[in-house]
């Protein structure tokens, strides 16, 4: 390149930002990850407003991730509260979460993110010379979507989750009858880590902080301990000491570090490096086939580490389904009290954290919530800055591409990272 | 001839309604093939120039750009359709226009001069003039299709305004508000969603926007009778379509709890 490189807008990402990379004298000046999604307030809006009402509202924080942001919420707020839930309830919404991983998971792997790795601009186009890997694409997703859809009732922004559980029961009807779709939809994930494998990923690889939650009898997804590469291991309460958030001038999304000052690293393949001998069998057995063992360190490989996720997803969520023979009430009834409760789940992109203040009438009176995207930020703008030396030598289109797929490989949700700003009066 | 042209864009919003679009699994690539994606950033890379046939657009305006963006958008559209709840009532963050932007912008940020944004988040038919309004948080993407066959076929689209609670009745779907006593929306709010609240035996709080022509007054004082604890009937008003005009006057009706929280936040 022998140009700045100036993408106003990112293309095959969840929400709006731009790159620039400015040159001097041949060598890269400046690197600009310009986040301009706007900022939703939701933090600010949440003041005030019944604890019910919350995991309704959190949902609206992201289209793609709406069970995650549920989860959270839910159980930030039942801790407040000094709820404890049934494990049938347990159960129902980490089968909830699997069916959202498989949508998430199925709809980057092959529409957001491969497109790069096979040389098209997107899923649309590669359908026209591929048309039977991506009608495969969509069903996988589409399998999620349904599982979402017969427990929530839809899988955009689902109704059914409430603080203490569920309103109500889904059928067991709804749920065994999506057994035989998951067992094809195992298989298929199974099918695109193999494809996954054989493909050609950039070389680069960088030490970097993993944190992802863990817990010691399960592939941590719905709640655990906050765990760390360096092997520091962190309570959700004290989530706040140890990773801390800066505003930033060019964006619209706070930049997140460890209290140490490390940018760090959340998602798929932080789970995966910090959590492997927790996945299923089988999800461990297909890493071991196609060669994936930790600890990855090539982001691009993401991918990978989210083919993996989908045999596990899958395979968890035919056993719950199975099992789901739901017996008493779908929600405890709550007995209203003043409280602070924090709560943290994996969503698709990584670590969630949510903490609540409630008031003695059940109101919000603070809210705090750290998505996973604005913890990678700082991470990516010190990937662009390290793939940047060699990018310059490749020519102009080449070249951006290079820097765009290797954002696309952290999956950012621009939407979720922009709408959560740490509450902090400054004036002059 | 040239296949008509569609594109997608997006303003302040969670890109469900977009998805949505991408959830059309089995019919996405159908649609490929009738028409020409030209522009829709969040499944492609590669852009044509407008101007174009169909332009959907999902989310709120809340900023400046966005105020000066979409003024472009509709000079290059032909057909301007608004989709999802903050395209057509502003969205949940519109519950900003109802506070002082500087206790929710100014005071939370660190550096509040790194930001660039309006007091208030408003439809995108407070801004431009809008062809067809899709209601919906999210909108239900076979009304989306709905909207783009209409289009093709030169039609009018087919989008029924009756409230939810008819829908429920031809269900068979028991009343949560006769029978259990909860407060629900389903009558002032339009249909779209498939009753989904109520069959999980919730009450529905208003994705889809108030149903034109509903009697507000009646409903909110029957919703009144039934309230569990104070401003609960208010939440459900001011809840993702809070800015749409009959939800928002139905809000400020007398008889309506305000929720209120005693003394200072903590």
């Amino acid at each position: 390149m022998n140009q700045d490189i100036q993408i106003p807008a990112l293309a095959r990402v969840e929400g709006e930002g731009a790159l620039t990379v400015r040159l001097k004298d041949g060598v890269v000046n400046e690197i600009i990850l310009n986040i301009y999604e706007p900022p939703r307030f939701f933090e600010g809006f949440l003041h005030g407003r019944y604890f019910q009402d919350v995991p309704d509202i959190t949902a609206r924080i992201c289209g793609i991730c709406p069970v995650a942001y549920q989860m959270s919420s839910v159980q930030a707020l039942e801790a407040a509260l000094q709820v404890t839930i049934t494990p049938e309830v347990r159960q129902l919404r980490q089968l909830l979460y699997c069916a959202e991983y498989i949508e998430s998971h199925a709809l980057h792997i092959y529409l957001l993110q491969a497109p790069d790795l096979v040389g098209y601009e997107s899923a649309i186009s590669l359908a026209a010379d591929a048309p039977d890997l991506v009608k495969k694409a969509l069903r996988l997703k589409k399998i999620g979507n349904d599982l979402l859809k017969s427990i929530g009732g839809r899988s955009v922004h689902p109704v059914n989750t409430c603080v203490g559980g569920f309103y109500r029961w889904p059928s067991v009807d709804a749920i065994h009858t999506l057994v035989p779709e998951l067992e094809w939809a195992k298989q298929v994930s199974i099918d695109t880590a193999r494809w996954a494998a054989t493909l050609s990923y950039p070389d680069f690889e960088q030490d970097y902080e993993f944190v992802a939650l863990n817990r010691i009898d399960e592939y941590a997804i719905y709640d655990g301990y906050i765990a760390s590469s360096t092997g520091k291991r962190v309570d959700p309460v004290d989530f706040e000491k140890n990773f801390l958030e800066t505003h930033v001038e060019h964006s619209n999304a706070l930049h997140s570090h460890t209290a140490e000052n490390h940018t760090y690293f959340v998602g798929p393949l932080a789970r995966f490096n910090l959590n492997y001998k927790k996945l299923r069998p089988i999800a461990r057995d297909t890493a071991k086939e196609i060669g994936l063992k930790p600890t990855v360190r090539n982001p691009y490989k993401g991918l990978l580490a989210r083919a993996i996720e989908l045999v596990h997803a899958t395979d968890l969520a035919i056993e719950l389904a199975n099992d789901y023979h739901p017996q008493g009430p779908s929600n405890k009834e709550i007995k209203v009290r003043p409280g602070e409760g924090w709560g943290v789940s994996e969503a698709p992109r990584g670590l969630l954290y949510h903490r609540y203040v409630v008031d003695e009438q059940g109101l919000v009176r603070f809210a705090r919530i750290t998505p996973p995207t604005a913890q990678n930020f700082a991470q990516m703008e010190a990937d662009l800055w390290a793939l940047a030396p060699s990018v310059v030598k490749l020519p102009q289109e080449e070249a951006s591409l290079s820097f765009e797929h290797l954002l696309r490989s952290y999956d950012p949700c621009i939407s979720c990272a922009t709408h959560f700003l740490k509450l902090k009066i400054e004036r002059e | 001839m040239a296949k008509p042209t569609v594109a997608v864009y997006k303003y302040s919003s969670c890109d469900g309604c977009q998805l949505s679009i991408l959830n059309l699994e089995d019919e996405l690539l159908d649609l490929a093939g009738v028409v020409e994606i030209a522009y829709f950033l969040e499944a492609r890379r590669q852009t044509l120039p407008g101007p174009y046939d169909i332009a959907l657009v999902e989310g709120s305006v809340t900023t400046p750009h966005e105020a000066e963006r979409i003024q472009e958008i509709r000079s290059q559209a032909k057909t301007l359709v608004a989709i999802g709840a903050c395209a057509t009532s502003g969205g949940i963050q519109a519950l900003r226009n109802f506070t002082s932007v500087d206790d929710l912008a100014m005071a939370v940020y660190e550096h509040p001069e790194y930001l660039n944004t309006l007091p208030t988040s408003t439809p995108i038919s407070e801004n431009v003039k809008v062809d067809y309004e899709l209601w919906g948080c999210p909108v239900n993407k076979y009304q989306l299709v709905e909207v783009i066959q209409a289009l093709l076929q030169k039609r009018r689209p087919n989008l029924p305004t009756h409230s939810i609670c008819l829908d429920c009745k031809r269900k068979g779907v028991v009343c949560v508000m006769v029978a259990y006593g909860i407060p629900c929306l389903g009558p002032g709010t339009r249909t779209g969603c498939g009753v989904l609240c109520p069959s999980n035996g919730r009450g529905c709080y208003g994705c889809f926007g108030p149903a034109p022509n509903a009697d507000m007054k009646t409903i909110v004082t029957a919703m009144n009778f039934v309230e569990r604890y104070p401003g609960e009937v208010k939440g459900l008003l001011t809840n993702i379509s809070n800015y749409a005009p009959a939800f928002r006057q139905a809000a400020e009706l007398p008889g309506v709890t305000p929720i209120q929280t005693r003394g200072d936040q903590p």
